[in-house]
């Protein structure tokens, strides 16, 4: 528990520090000293891009401009992919993508999700690695961020912004100031730090030795690999160089890389909400907010840290009484940070692995399914805190009618339009992921299931959970490079991408537009304690209401199987 | 609101179209998906060329015989012997079992391992460490545990005709504390040790 309980403290007194400097540097309605730092460069960038930095966008036509700028980001990796055999930067000549794959991995890396149905080191060549896919990994969660600054300034700023000219802002303005002034910093600093542990930064291809005892070759993959993982860890993005992610020495090579990117993986989510609070002036609305994410954030934590502590079950009377579940996990990191990481991951939408979780005890994949349902215990970046905010709106509607008012959020009355793309957005969830998932099992030759029975559903189960939750790890073992698995997966990840972002964005511009009813002693108090614990309980059922069967028949019966 | 009413409110705005996107997007390609690597790369390399190019080890004769960070397959009784490998510590093939507990094939794979466990090292089942009879995640893990190594002692120094002592000597000067993980020993740091190569 002390490497658990260290981890926490440091990630908060990283990113109290962050946040405040985030809700100074990304707030475009409010001069800060740091435009004269960064302003001359990005307004070299926005001219070279034809951005009219002034312009305002209407929530519509940011919203527009998000969808446009994906369906671009999409076809460059795309064509990258299934070009890259053809194209420079690739000394280990691997062969283009095939189109199902590779469509499925440039959805995958474009909503922020980097669900792999490939092995990085062997399949993708470096200008994969980095034009296409490094790019990504700044640009989706950016637009996570850049949402929730919208969302910010439409819906939570106490007061409304003065030059804003009616707009929410602008996009490309967004985008480049969170990529310039925090992202890139960001990962200059955790990239060379990562060289230094050891993750390799080079452009020479693999290298080929002979092991030792028996001379059989070792093809050693190499690259630029310690640029793509400090923003894969850094931007919630989870895509590894290698196949099994960060449990490869060479993408996390010791105990201080380790503590880094664990750090690394959460930073940004948590700095986002203090952000928030600095830019809209509800400090105590974050306050609570934030609670009830480290509340969520200890519990499953605590849950998966004590099942990898117990005993793998295959291995009962013959490795050493009590020995902690070691399969699939690296000996460096044990299986406290083991665990600790795959909470931390599942948690923020990251997914990437320092163990592999197809492998956890039941009770710890139970933990880990759970992360990803709720997803919003800090969630991915900006799309975590605007996660919530879904859930508070729906609180918010219930809690209203409960103290016997017309449903109104921050004094603007929440009506059937704004209620029926709520609900949408939550139901879309249990809708997409059961449905596919029941689909998927009723043909078994469509699963490739590599476990057998009550895990096999799980397998099946936290494909499709990862990709609507836009997480990326996976049970591994699933043969997933198939194309009805990318096929039905580019479906999630779409789904739960861009709809649970956009319906905020939209509720917030259809509330800005109505008339605001005065504050009384009778409103709802939304930064009450009260309302705080309501939302959570919103959260709580609603996940419950969904997936408590499916949980049943997965982990739960898996675990009532081993039990002595 | 309809859909083309919601067209049209995007359409008042003068905030560019597809060619700003366009624009945008090489951009951004440009500068974060080539430059911020290659700066990453020349700045890596000038600082921390040796790990900059994967932690290479190379023997006295200057011949590259590994990566500090990836294990090797070991077989022979003359040396420490590593993790069990899903890839036989295949490095471009890097996976773990991926067998959940609840699957028989990671019992019996984990029986067939105690066995051969127990016919070298003389460790009767129920006192193997769990490091040796579980697959790494990356299935080139480099390193054992402490325990791990100590089994092993006794069989290398017979075979080598060593002193137990100076083995274990051996052992805990290529043994990591784990300040920051668990405790470990480096396998192939240990056997090109006991090589005289390292």
């Amino acid at each position: 528990m002390n490497a658990m309980m260290l981890c926490y403290a440091l990630l908060i007194g990283l990113a109290l520090p962050l946040g405040l400097y985030m809700g100074r540097a990304l707030d475009s309605d409010r001069p800060s000293p740091l435009d004269r730092l960064f302003g001359p460069v990005e307004s070299v960038l926005m001219r070279l891009a034809g951005v009219d930095r002034r312009a305002s966008m209407s929530w519509s036509a940011y919203l527009l401009a998000v969808l446009k700028l994906h369906l671009l980001l999409v076809a460059l990796a795309w064509l990258v992919f299934m070009g890259q055999g053809v194209l420079p930067l690739n000394p280990d000549g691997i062969p283009g993508m095939n189109w199902d794959t590779a469509l499925h991995t440039a959805v995958s890396f474009a909503t922020n999700t980097n669900q792999q149905h490939y092995s990085g080191q062997a399949q993708l060549s470096y200008l994969s690695q980095t034009l296409a896919i490094v790019t990504l990994q700044f640009l989706t969660p950016a637009t996570g961020l850049a949402v929730l600054l919208a969302i910010t300034r439409t819906l939570l700023r106490r007061q409304p912004a003065t030059n804003a000219g009616g707009g929410v802002g602008n996009y490309y303005v967004d985008l480049t100031r969170i990529v310039m002034r925090v992202l890139l910093p960001l990962s200059l600093i955790v990239a060379l730090l990562l060289v230094w542990q050891g993750v390799p930064a080079t452009y020479q291809g693999a290298e080929r030795v002979m092991m030792l005892d028996g001379g059989a070759a070792q093809v050693i993959p190499r690259g630029p690999v310690a640029p793509m993982v400090a923003i894969k860890q850094l931007g919630t993005n989870g895509g590894g160089w290698y196949g099994p992610n960060s449990t490869v020495p060479l993408e996390n090579p010791t105990g201080l890389s380790n503590l880094i990117e664990t750090i690394a993986l959460m930073l940004i989510p948590v700095a986002s909400l203090i952000a928030v609070g600095v830019i809209s002036g509800r400090r105590r609305l974050m306050m609570g907010i934030g609670s009830v994410m480290i509340v969520f954030s200890l519990i499953t934590t605590s849950l998966i840290v004590a099942s990898e502590r117990l005993p793998n079950a295959a291995l009962a009377g013959l490795v050493v009484e009590g020995s902690p579940n070691l399969e699939g996990k690296e000996l460096r990191f044990g299986s406290d940070l083991s665990a600790l990481w795959g909470s931390w991951t599942t948690q923020t939408s990251n997914g990437s692995v320092n163990a592999m979780h197809d492998s956890f005890n039941p009770l710890g994949g139970l933990g880990l399914l759970m992360d990803m349902f709720v997803n919003v215990t800090f969630g991915g970046i900006g799309v975590g805190l605007i996660g919530y905010l879904l859930y508070l709106m729906l609180a918010a509607f219930i809690g209203s009618l409960m103290i016997g008012r017309a449903p109104e959020l921050f004094g603007k009355p929440l009506e059937t339009r704004e209620m029926r793309w709520i609900s949408l957005a939550i139901l879309a969830q249990p809708l997409i992921i059961l449905g596919l998932s029941a689909i998927t099992v009723t043909f078994p030759g469509l699963t490739g299931n590599s476990n057998p029975g009550f895990h096999g559903l799980s397998q099946v189960l936290y494909e499709f959970t990862s990709a609507f939750a836009n997480n990326g790890s996976g049970f591994e073992g699933l043969g997933d490079a198939t194309p009805w698995w990318n096929l039905t997966c580019v479906v999630a990840l779409a789904v739960g991408r861009f709809l649970p972002m956009l319906v905020p964005l939209a509720v917030a511009g259809w509330l800005a537009g109505k008339r605001t009813a005065p504050q009384g002693r009778g409103s709802l108090a939304v930064e009450s304690g009260a309302f705080v614990g309501l939302t959570a309980g919103v959260i709580v059922i609603v996940n419950l209401l969904g997936f408590l069967p499916a949980l049943v028949l997965g982990p739960i019966a898996e675990q009532l199987v081993l039990a002595p | 609101m309809s859909f083309a009413s919601f067209l049209n409110s995007t359409r008042r705005d003068n905030t560019g179209g597809a060619v700003t996107a366009l624009r945008f997007t090489l951009l951004m390609a440009g500068l974060l998906g080539l430059l911020y690597p290659l700066v990453i790369v020349g700045l890596g390399q000038l600082a921390f060329p040796h790990q900059a190019d994967g932690s290479l080890l190379s023997d006295r004769e200057g011949r590259v015989v590994g990566s500090a960070l990836i294990g090797q397959k070991f077989s022979g009784d003359r040396y420490f012997q590593g993790r069990p490998s899903a890839v036989d510590y295949a490095a471009d093939a890097v996976a773990g079992s991926n067998l959940a507990p609840s699957n028989p094939a990671l019992r019996q794979r984990a029986e067939a391992d105690a066995q051969r466990i127990t016919a070298r090292d003389g460790v009767p089942p129920g006192r193997i460490p769990a490091d040796l009879l579980t697959a790494s995640g990356s299935g080139v893990d480099p390193h054992i545990s402490p325990e791990s190594a100590a089994v092993q002692v006794a069989r290398i120094a017979r075979v080598r005709g060593l002193a137990p002592s100076a083995v274990t000597a051996l052992v805990q000067r290529y043994s990591d504390r784990g300040n920051l993980g668990e405790p470990r020993v480096n396998v192939l740091a240990l056997n090109l040790a006991l090589d005289g190569r390292e």
